[in-house]
């Protein structure tokens, strides 16, 4: 079941949540909704489902217009980001509610509903809590349960409203590896909102970044990644750099050191932003001849398999952050107070 | 007790508190209540039982828990969509009709009973209207069933408001995304997790009803057979230096209404029972 949003708006008040947004979600894939809180993400997922009315612009499934169809006839799973399970009906009757609530004519009867709950309860590997209540279940089971519960209507596709939000760390990486697993036996059409870069570029097929209700790039995650269209998606997506510099035939000028920038090759010279990754950072000890940014070394931070070091550039006030491998950190041996090198080994050039 | 006396509290000693609770509870509830059994066991069997059993009694008894159910039932009704609307809607003097709601919890009894008594007598503001139709309000037992009905409101509306306010919008639009209708969602969703609440408040706004007496003298016209509530009948009863009748009668009511509530309370675990505390 593929998803097509045409050029939809969405305001509150004054506030525009979506402007003009337009996207298509393949059959079968797994995308995500990436951006800061209030760029639109959520709303746009509701929209999605029919939790949310339009302005203008439509919502197409598999090529049908469902913008004026309700909630109820759009057979979307939803899952929230806080489960919403009912808390006086058991797991078992959770599950099953969405059979339950259909009319006597498509209602499968009794038996059939034991064995599809049961086996949806077996798909998130809780069969064993059937007869538990919500508030006996930790927030990870309450969401696999929240899921099975969605499942249950067979959704032509699923929606998951920063499904992992609510959880602490560990449960969150545990959840989100099984959640791709579960795909890639579904297959189902799968959507899901979230504000967590990494989140969204390890499950996902493909990444939409939005920012301030619109869509900034959509491509899959390496893509995202490497070739980011803007200095917002660029930030957003990890921890950066900003260095103010010149672009000059595909050259980017830092401080008084200058790196290649290929894709520039045709720009015209003038004023330019270039971000840098921390692990794109070098750091040098000044000898002759060797050029970069002089800077004083900050502050050395072992956290695992990396080095992070904070350096502050003798010109400007922005400390910039460096990430080593352990072997070149040992080979450095750098200290709090020391005069180094910086230099970039990539950048990324915006226009200023 | 080693055990419990080590675990930290904000009160002085488990002893202490508990008892100043049984002490405090004695002084205010229990005693008082005791004289009345005390006073009543002063007639014999046979007199009581023809003191709580006259016909003129059992009419009493009949319209207050008779009118005090009704009333309570419909204030459950109206006091949980009057709550819904509260929650989950905003409007223009919302918090003015927030604060009228309490209105009957402060308002002297006697007050509300010769307002209403004045707006649903046959020439009232409401009472004119249902002339035509052959209804009167004020004077019958419907006008008892509209002096409690204003009493029991509030206990409703205070109850079920907070958990109504805990129930996550959330709740409904899932419902919906598994297709269920507005009726089902209310039905399965809404109602299930508001009911303890609700009869928490309906047993309140009960228990209110039949203990009230300011309000209801004045609009219920207190006509012997028809229109006499029991709180009445013993004051009369007092008024004429009879004592032990008038305990009597408090000893039924005061029974009766403990079973009732008993039994409420008991519904009350059973529904909840089944939910979380958390």
């Amino acid at each position: 079941m593929s998803i097509e949003v045409r050029n939809v708006t969405r305001r509150f008040g004054s506030f525009a949540a979506l402007e003009d947004v337009s996207l298509e979600v393949c059959t079968g894939e797994l995308l995500a909704l990436l951006g800061p809180s209030g760029s639109g993400k959520t709303t746009l997922l509701r929209v999605i489902a029919g939790l949310e009315t339009v302005d203008s612009g439509q919502v197409l499934f598999h090529g049908e217009d469902a913008t004026t169809q309700h909630v109820r006839e759009r057979r979307v799973g939803f899952v929230f980001q806080h489960y919403a399970l009912f808390r006086h009906l058991s797991i078992f009757e959770n599950v099953a509610f969405g059979l339950r609530v259909r009319p006597r004519s498509r209602r499968p009867p009794e038996a059939e509903i034991r064995r599809r709950v049961h086996e949806l309860l077996a798909l998130v590997q809780l069969d064993w809590l059937a007869d538990r209540y919500p508030h006996q279940l930790s927030g990870g089971q309450r969401q696999r349960i929240a899921l099975a519960r969605a499942l249950a209507v067979e959704p032509r596709v699923l929606l998951l409203d920063e499904p992992f939000g609510a959880l602490d760390a560990k449960v969150r990486q545990e959840l989100r590896r099984w959640l791709r697993r579960l795909h890639d036996e579904m297959h189902i059409t799968s959507v899901f909102v979230t504000h967590d870069q990494d989140e969204a570029l390890e499950v996902s097929d493909r990444v939409v970044v939005m920012n301030e209700g619109r869509i900034q790039q959509v491509g899959t995650p390496q893509e995202v990644y490497d070739q980011p269209a803007n200095a917002f998606v660029y930030r957003f997506l990890g921890n950066v750099n900003l260095f103010h510099g010149r672009v000059q035939e595909g050259r980017a000028l830092i401080g008084g050191d200058s790196v290649a920038v290929p894709a520039h090759g045709d720009t015209p010279a003038g004023a330019a932003l270039a971000f840098a990754r921390p692990h794109d950072i070098e750091v040098l000890r000044p000898r002759a001849g060797a050029q970069g940014i002089a800077a004083r070394v900050e502050h050395v931070l072992a956290l695992g398999s990396l080095v992070r070091v904070d350096l502050r550039p003798d010109a400007g006030n922005e400390v910039i952050h460096a990430e080593l491998s352990r072997e070149d950190a040992r080979g450095l041996a750098l200290a709090a107070g020391e005069r180094v090198l910086v230099r970039p080994r990539e950048v990324r050039v915006f226009a200023a | 007790m080693p055990l419990l006396l080590r675990r930290h509290s904000v009160l002085p000693g488990f002893g202490l508190a508990l008892g100043f609770t049984l002490l405090y509870l004695s002084l205010v509830v229990l005693i008082p209540l005791s004289a009345a059994f005390l006073k009543t066991a002063s007639l014999t069997w046979g007199a009581f039982t023809a003191e709580v059993t006259a016909p003129r009694v059992l009419a009493s008894y009949r319209l207050t828990f008779g009118a005090s159910f009704l009333a309570a039932s419909i204030n459950a009704v109206a006091g949980l969509l009057v709550a819904w609307v509260l929650v989950r809607y905003r409007f223009p003097g919302k918090r003015l009709v927030d604060a009228l709601v309490d209105l009957p919890f402060a308002l002297p009894t006697a007050v509300a009973g010769i307002a209403l008594a004045a707006v649903y007598s046959t020439n009232g503001w409401i009472g004119r209207l249902f002339v035509p139709l052959d209804v009167k309000i004020a004077f019958t037992p419907l006008g008892v069933l509209v002096a409690l009905t204003f009493i029991g409101l509030p206990f409703v509306v205070r109850t079920v408001q907070p958990v109504l306010e805990d129930l996550e919008p959330e709740l409904e639009e899932a419902a919906a995304t598994l297709g269920a209708g507005r009726l089902q969602t209310f039905a399965r969703v809404v109602f299930p997790t508001v009911l303890p609440a609700l009869l928490t408040g309906f047993a309140l706004a009960f228990a209110r009803a039949i203990g009230e007496y300011g309000s209801v003298i004045f609009i219920a016209g207190n006509m012997p057979m028809v229109s006499e509530i029991t709180p009445l009948l013993i004051i009369t009863k007092l008024e004429q230096y009879d004592y032990a009748g008038a305990t009597a009668l408090a000893v039924v009511m005061l029974l009766v209404s403990f079973a009732l509530l008993l039994l409420i309370n008991l519904l009350q675990w059973w529904t909840r029972r089944r939910r979380a505390a958390a």
